[in-house]
């Protein structure tokens, strides 16, 4: 890949609402980003390989639980500053971001909201600074969109659980020291279970042949007989809402890292319409070409507004999850969108390991499907102005009707 | 050891330039500001190895207005222990100098480190003058710098070679390409910068010897003429008598 002479748009000065140490924060998870792992995203991206060496680089940059306090290891960062960082990360590559989502939303942020003292102080220092890698199982071959519908259980025997079942799509199942394994008891209730790398009858083999994602790597969970000590349980919520909250905080860092590829792509079109001379003229100087460019940086902007109030309402604890589906499948949208005007816009260069461009596009197909699918998110605002819920073909339940 | 690197806020390279009031001032309307890489890559991050290995201390020194202090948090988040700002315009280089000059006087620096230059005026003048002012031995341009005791042994380069010079503390040096590497500052380093002591001084009274009558951007960039590899007579007769240069 050519070098990286990434700068973010900013049309409307949404700097201006930064503070500096938000500036600080987000300019050194760039340096880095350019300085590490730039020059080698493409390598292991098209070798499908997951850079492990950048591990420890990442909790230094705080991007694993950026908003965990320092008295569990984390940085103690507020809710804008996580987004930034998953922006700069995103921009880069979206598994990046996806290694960091995974271990900061759905690993620290349920260890930290619902785990015992002894659980936090075990897992959340190490998961900050990266000697710890976890992963989130919820997802199973049968049960996607509908994880409540899970068959993965666990029974009280006396003095450990029994683990029984399986997860599939798991983001850094194979590499993971922990995993958040969602599972239901015998009363049908969701817990979190905390199965940890060596277990016995638990293997995490990885899933191989994406077209997407190639730089993140991806498994399955597998449960045989695993006894898990009873220590193990998350005991501070139960039932489906507890790894629903989990995706918000991770759709919540989405929404600002889609933001990041989307802000990518615009930068590298515009910079090679100014260069890429057709008919005598740099292309940008066609009408067409500007359509699409000013059309770009138009999402971009909406974007932005969006996901900084969005930030904002996080930090004050008032965003709702309806709101955060919301700019998640907004952010996404527009960041495919996006990618594909901007690898027009570079033409058959478009296509090459040379640019960015075509990895964001395959990407983020993965993210558009993950943490809640396009049309799961579209069904989540319908619900939410309508009061009625449309997910099932049953008769809906009219009792909350708006 | 106690260390002083003076820093200073430059534009982003990749800035657009303009200026206003005729031409005699930088227009500053949406400009990124850095802090100046020879500063920051090389002096300072010298200044902490030495620090780290020896022990001691490394303060930070910028004169500038209240809006130079995000580039100082940087300092300070890459591991300076802590900040001074002097409180005004930084006006021509004798009046910056000056200013660094008294404070290190003041306060017995071993060793101040200013960058070879900034990258926005690319005076090279600060280090020189602020030796001056101090009575102290002025080292340019170092590409390394080792200290044993009280005795530094630097590098600089010349053409053809490297020049070793060793000098007694304490001096001033302005570091070059060579002398360390860049660091990125660490979460834990934001983190401490933000508690990390940044003292505002007001100047000590100095006029300035110079003043920027106006400034000029460079021509635009002609276009390029492409000569056919076969052409070399055409090639020279362009270079002789339309460049001129031959
Ligand atoms: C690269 C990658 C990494 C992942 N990482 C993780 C992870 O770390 N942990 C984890 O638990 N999971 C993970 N997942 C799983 C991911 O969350 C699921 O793929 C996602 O929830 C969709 O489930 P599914 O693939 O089973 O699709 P399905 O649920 O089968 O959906 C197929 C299609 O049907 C549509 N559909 C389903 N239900 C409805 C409905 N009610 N109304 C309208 N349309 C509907 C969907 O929108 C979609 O278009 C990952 C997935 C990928 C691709």
């Amino acid at each position: 890949m050519s070098t990286d002479l990434y700068t973010h748009p900013d049309y409307y000065n949404m700097d201006d609402l930064l503070s500096d140490e938000h500036k600080l924060i987000r300019d050194t998870a760039r340096a880095w980003v350019k300085q590490n792992v730039s020059p080698i995203i493409e390598d292991y991206y098209e070798r499908a390989d997951f850079p492990k060496q950048i591990i420890p680089g990442l909790g230094e940059i705080g991007a694993f639980g950026p908003y965990i306090p320092t008295e569990y290891g984390g940085p103690g960062l507020d809710q804008i500053s996580y987004g930034l960082i998953m922006q700069e990360l995103e921009r880069c590559d979206s598994g990046l971001r996806s290694t960091s989502s995974v271990q900061s939303s759905l690993v620290m942020y349920p260890i930290w909201k619902y785990g015992s003292e002894e659980q936090k102080q075990k897992f959340l220092p190490k998961l900050a600074s990266g000697e710890f890698l976890g992963c989130f199982g919820l997802t199973e071959p049968d049960h996607g969109s509908n994880p409540g519908g899970m068959i993965t259980n666990f029974k009280d025997m006396g003095d450990h659980y029994l683990l029984n079942g399986a997860k599939m799509w798991i983001s850094n199942a194979p590499l993971s020291d922990v995993a958040v394994v969602w599972a239901k008891n015998e009363e049908g209730r969701i817990h979190g279970l905390l199965v940890e790398k060596g277990m016995e009858g638990f293997s995490a083999p990885e899933m191989h042949g994406k077209l997407s994602l190639r730089a993140s790597i991806t498994g399955e969970l597998i449960f045989n007989d695993v006894k898990v000590p009873k220590e193990n349980l998350l005991p501070g919520r139960s039932g489906l809402g507890a790894p629903l909250s989990c995706l918000d905080s991770a759709r919540y860092g989405i929404a600002w890292g889609a933001l990041g590829a989307a802000m990518d792509c615009y930068d590298q079109a515009l910079r090679y319409s100014k260069e890429r001379i057709q008919f005598g003229v740099p292309i940008g100087a066609f009408q067409l070409t500007q359509k699409k460019l000013a059309e770009m940086i138009t999402e971009i902007t909406k974007a932005q507004l969006l996901t900084f109030r969005l930030g904002q309402l996080r930090n004050d604890g008032k965003a709702t999850s309806a709101q955060i589906s919301m700019a998640k499948r907004n952010n996404v949208e527009i960041a495919l969108n996006i990618a594909r005007e901007a690898r027009q816009i570079l033409g058959g260069m478009g296509i090459t390991n040379e640019y960015s461009i075509m990895r964001h596009m395959a990407n983020l197909e993965s993210v558009v499907t993950y943490e809640g699918t396009h049309d799961i998110h579209l069904l989540i605002t319908g619900m939410d102005v309508t009061g009625i819920p449309s997910f099932t073909r049953e008769a809906p339940d009219l009792s909350k009707m708006k | 050891m106690k260390f002083l690197v003076c820093i200073s806020k430059v534009p982003d390279t990749t800035s657009k330039i303009d200026f206003t009031d005729n031409n005699s001032k930088f227009n500053e309307a949406g400009v990124q500001f850095i802090v100046n890489p020879y500063d920051e890559w090389y002096a300072l991050v010298r200044a902490l190895e030495l620090k780290e290995s020896l022990g001691g201390s490394v303060t930070t020194i910028t004169v500038g207005p209240a809006t130079d202090e995000p580039i100082i948090r940087k300092a300070l988040a890459i591991g300076a222990d802590n900040a001074v700002r002097i409180n005004a315009e930084p006006g021509d280089a004798y009046f910056t100098a000056h200013q660094i000059a008294e404070y290190a006087k003041a306060n017995a620096f071993d060793v101040v480190l200013t960058g070879k230059e900034t990258i926005n005026y690319n005076g090279s003048q600060i280090g020189g003058m602020v030796a001056e002012l101090m009575g102290t031995p002025y080292i340019s341009l170092a590409t390394k710098m080792d200290l044993n005791g009280n005795t530094a042994t630097l590098e600089k380069e010349m053409v053809g070679g490297v020049e070793i010079v060793e000098v007694n503390t304490p001096f001033v040096l302005s570091a070059a390409k060579g002398m360390a590497e860049q660091r990125i500052p660490n979460m834990r380093g934001i983190m401490a910068a933000r508690t990390k002591p940044l003292e505002v001084i007001e100047p000590v009274p100095c006029d300035d010897l110079t003043s920027f009558v106006s400034f000029e951007l460079p021509p635009e960039k002609s276009e390029v003429k492409l000569v056919d590899a076969d052409n070399i007579g055409e090639l020279v007769n362009l270079l002789h008598n339309e460049a001129k240069v031959i």
